[in-house]
């Protein structure tokens, strides 16, 4: 099993690509029914140790459900959930390893912040004075020290949000499940606790399962990312994977920003592959395409930065070049994107490093330029 | 100019709260201050065998002066005699004896209807709201009436105990200090439920399921968080309970015996059957000053718990 080294060096870490390790938490085919409704569908997944694994998904696809089945709120409709190879059915939330941080906070409303910290830790009968030093430790952690003696209500809501996180981790469980901690917080503060958080993951070695909205957050902090759909797991895999190789048009579509040119495959050539799409009348050349089909119906997906634009026709040689026009910019401070019409009634989008001032921006409205990419750039997606 | 619209507006809103504050306090006047400004005056007159059965009586057709004349007779002597026989001062502290008694009783009988109903399906709840405010359709005396088919000797209850074999001989239980508790515990129950069912239902259901991911069993976050935070619903059941009881006169007059002291009781004696009204009057004065202070107390509570909210 890959160790995870201590330290800022991360990538090393990759236990699910190890067919011999054995998976933490384990989802083994677990459907959640709440009367008809379906909000789990027959689902597995598998978490290592010491693994940060984010779920990523619309409102309302089940993520919830999954913590809450996973603290002992919520119990399967079918299948199981192990724990350390354990099976957890039966087994109550006060005697699960599992600490969990509530989407809604759930702060105890009669406790000043700092009992509410101590909480947990007095329910294990820690002394005294261990519980006044962690309680202090993880005041510092989310700076919350001056309002130690506080009631919830006299704090803001980010500042709720805190108190809720420190209050999970206080206990240092072994698996920690936060929904969507972060939520509350000015974009500063949550990159700093992000970084707390990882830090802290890596110095506990715990292992975590985070919820969040926030993609980017998701790529930042997490080793694996599942996006969900309907109470389906549609992909897991690491950020770069995710965002670089979509499995699917949704998964696709739900990270990040993306082209999609719908179309026919006309040509395999070993790893290979050459589609025809329609709108453009025109072949789009893949490197790396993976297993297709030749006649099958796909999708060419490419991100909006792996897209050049010019204004003097580039060298076809290894790239893809479609002719366009610039149809609208938005200017988004670091880069603008290029709304490119490639025909009646389908743009493209390039994202353009603003390496140069406003003012002497080479390409502009109307203007008619080139689009161009390289053979690798792009995905074929068939589902 | 704004700011004449403005300074408008605020006297207009200035006297619509007046209006809206008088409408109780002109109640409270007639309906409180009143009857009491009246109880008192004849608390400090003397007993005599007339109609009506004390002097002095104010001569309202001298005017101003009748009225001083009368009151240069007035004296505190039915208040001295208050302290003079330990039968009053026995009968305050019998009173709020069992009052305090009767209302551990109903919060301990109380809590559990409440927290049932506040757990039970959302859809059922209306209903037992109403089965909880239903015995208020009937009148309270006949109510009352009713223990004694069920409590005396060949009552109801102990039929069932007998005709199970739990007891051989009846137990005597009307007209003992025991009736009085079941009485008191039983018309009562309504106003302990009702705040403490609406302090309970506040209450968000993810703060137990928080404790108990946090380590804590169900038993042990029902008494540190589910208790705590029912606190105000406690007190203001416990106030509703304890400050009509430490008065009621009814309960013990029809289901307690000749050992059952309750001021409510002495009062009634006072004035009915020693035809002692000034005394009795003293007796209801004094009783309000005892009572005043949990009232105060309650009030403070409700006001804070307003802030709060
Ligand atoms: N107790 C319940 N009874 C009935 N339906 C429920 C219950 N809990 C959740 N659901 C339904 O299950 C689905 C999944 O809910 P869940 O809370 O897991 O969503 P989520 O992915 O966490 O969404 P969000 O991002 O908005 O928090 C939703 O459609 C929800 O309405
Ligand atoms: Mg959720």
């Amino acid at each position: 099993m890959a160790k995870k080294p201590i330290g800022p060096v991360r990538r090393a870490f990759a236990p699910w690509e190890d067919p011999n390790a054995i998976p933490f938490i384990e989802f083994r085919n677990v459907t959640k029914r709440f009367g008809d409704f379906v909000a789990v569908d027959n689902l597995s997944l598998s978490i290592y140790e010491r693994e940060f694994h984010a779920l990523l998904g619309g409102s309302g696809c089940g993520k919830t459900t999954m913590m809450r089945m996973l603290a002992g709120f919520e119990t399967p409709t079918e299948g199981q959930i192990l724990l350390d190879g354990q099976d957890l059915a039966g087994i109550p939330p006060y005697k699960r390893p599992v600490n969990m941080m509530f989407q809604s906070y759930a702060l105890f409303p009669h406790m000043t912040v700092e009992a509410n910290i101590a909480f947990g830790l007095k329910q294990d009968g820690m002394p005294a004075s261990e519980i006044k030093s962690r309680v202090d430790e993880m005041l510092r952690l989310v700076k919350l020290e001056p309002f130690a003696k506080r009631k919830p209500h006299q704090l803001s809501g980010g500042q709720r949000q805190r108190v809720a996180l420190a209050r999970s981790l206080a206990k240092r469980p072994k698996v920690l499940l936060l929904d969507e901690p972060l939520a509350a917080l000015d974009k500063k503060l949550r990159e700093e606790t992000q970084l707390e958080l990882m830090t802290l993951q890596e110095d506990l070695r715990m292992t975590f399962l985070i919820v969040t909205h926030d993609q980017e957050e998701a790529m930042t902090v997490a080793d694996r990312i599942s996006v969900m759909d309907h109470g389906h797991i549609r992909q897991v895999a690491t950020p770069g994977e995710i965002y670089e190789t979509p499995n699917s048009r949704f998964v696709a579509e739900f990270i990040g920003d993306i082209n999609l040119f719908s179309g026919q495959i006309s040509e395999v050539n070993e790893n290979d592959a050459r589609l025809f799409c329609t709108v453009l009348g025109q072949h789009i050349d893949i490197q790396g395409a993976g297993k297709v089909t030749a006649g099958s119906n796909a999708a060419f997906a490419i991100r909006p930065e792996k897209v050049r634009i010019s204004l003097d026709k580039p060298e076809p040689s290894n790239a893809n070049v479609i002719p366009g026009e610039v149809w609208d910019i938005a200017y988004m401070g670091d880069v603008s994107i290029y709304h490119i019409k490639i025909a009646e009634t389908e743009t493209v989008r390039a994202v353009v490093a603003n390496t140069t001032r406003l003012v002497e921006r080479p390409i502009t409205w109307d203007d008619k330029i080139w689009l161009s990419w390289d053979r690798d750039a792009g995905v074929i997606l068939t589902k | 100019m704004d700011r004449e619209v403005h300074s408008q507006a605020y006297t207009k809103s200035r006297l619509g709260r007046w209006a809206l504050i008088a409408v109780p306090y002109a109640w409270l006047l007639l309906f409180f201050l009143a009857p009491f400004v009246i109880v008192f005056k004849i608390s400090l007159s003397e007993v005599v065998v007339s109609i009506p059965p004390y002097q002095p009586v104010i001569d309202w057709a001298n005017g101003l002066a009748g009225v001083l004349d009368t009151a240069r007779q007035w004296s505190f002597d039915n208040y001295i005699w208050l302290t003079q026989d330990a039968i009053y001062f026995k009968a305050y502290l019998s009173s709020l004896q069992i009052a305090l008694i009767a209302t551990a009783i109903t919060l301990v009988v109380g809590y559990p209807i409440a927290y049932g109903m506040a757990r039970a399906p959302k859809a059922w709840q209306p209903t037992l709201l109403m089965l909880i405010i239903l015995p208020f359709w009937t009148s309270f005396l006949i109510r009352v009436y009713a223990w004694i088919g069920i409590l005396k000797n060949e009552g109801l209850l102990n039929q069932v105990l007998m005709s199970l074999g739990l007891i051989s001989d009846p137990l005597i239980i009307l007209n003992t200090n025991a009736a009085v508790y079941i009485g008191i515990v039983y018309s009562y129950l309504p106003f302990m439920v009702l705040p403490l069912y609406s302090s309970l239902e506040k209450m968000d259901g993810s703060l137990i399921e928080a404790a108990e991911d946090l380590g804590c069993p169900p038993m042990k976050a029902f008494w540190q968080v589910t208790i705590p935070l029912s606190v105000p619903g406690i007190i203001a059941g416990c106030f509703l309970v304890f400050i009509p009881a430490v008065g009621e006169f009814v309960i013990p007059d029809i289901l307690g015996g000749s050992e059952t002291l309750m001021i409510g009781k002495t009062l009634w004696v006072e004035f009915f059957r020693n035809r002692d009204w000034p005394v009795a009057s003293a007796v209801a004065v004094v009783l309000l000053l005892i009572l005043v202070i949990p009232i105060v107390l309650f009030q403070r509570q409700q006001e804070k718990q307003r802030e709060a909210a």
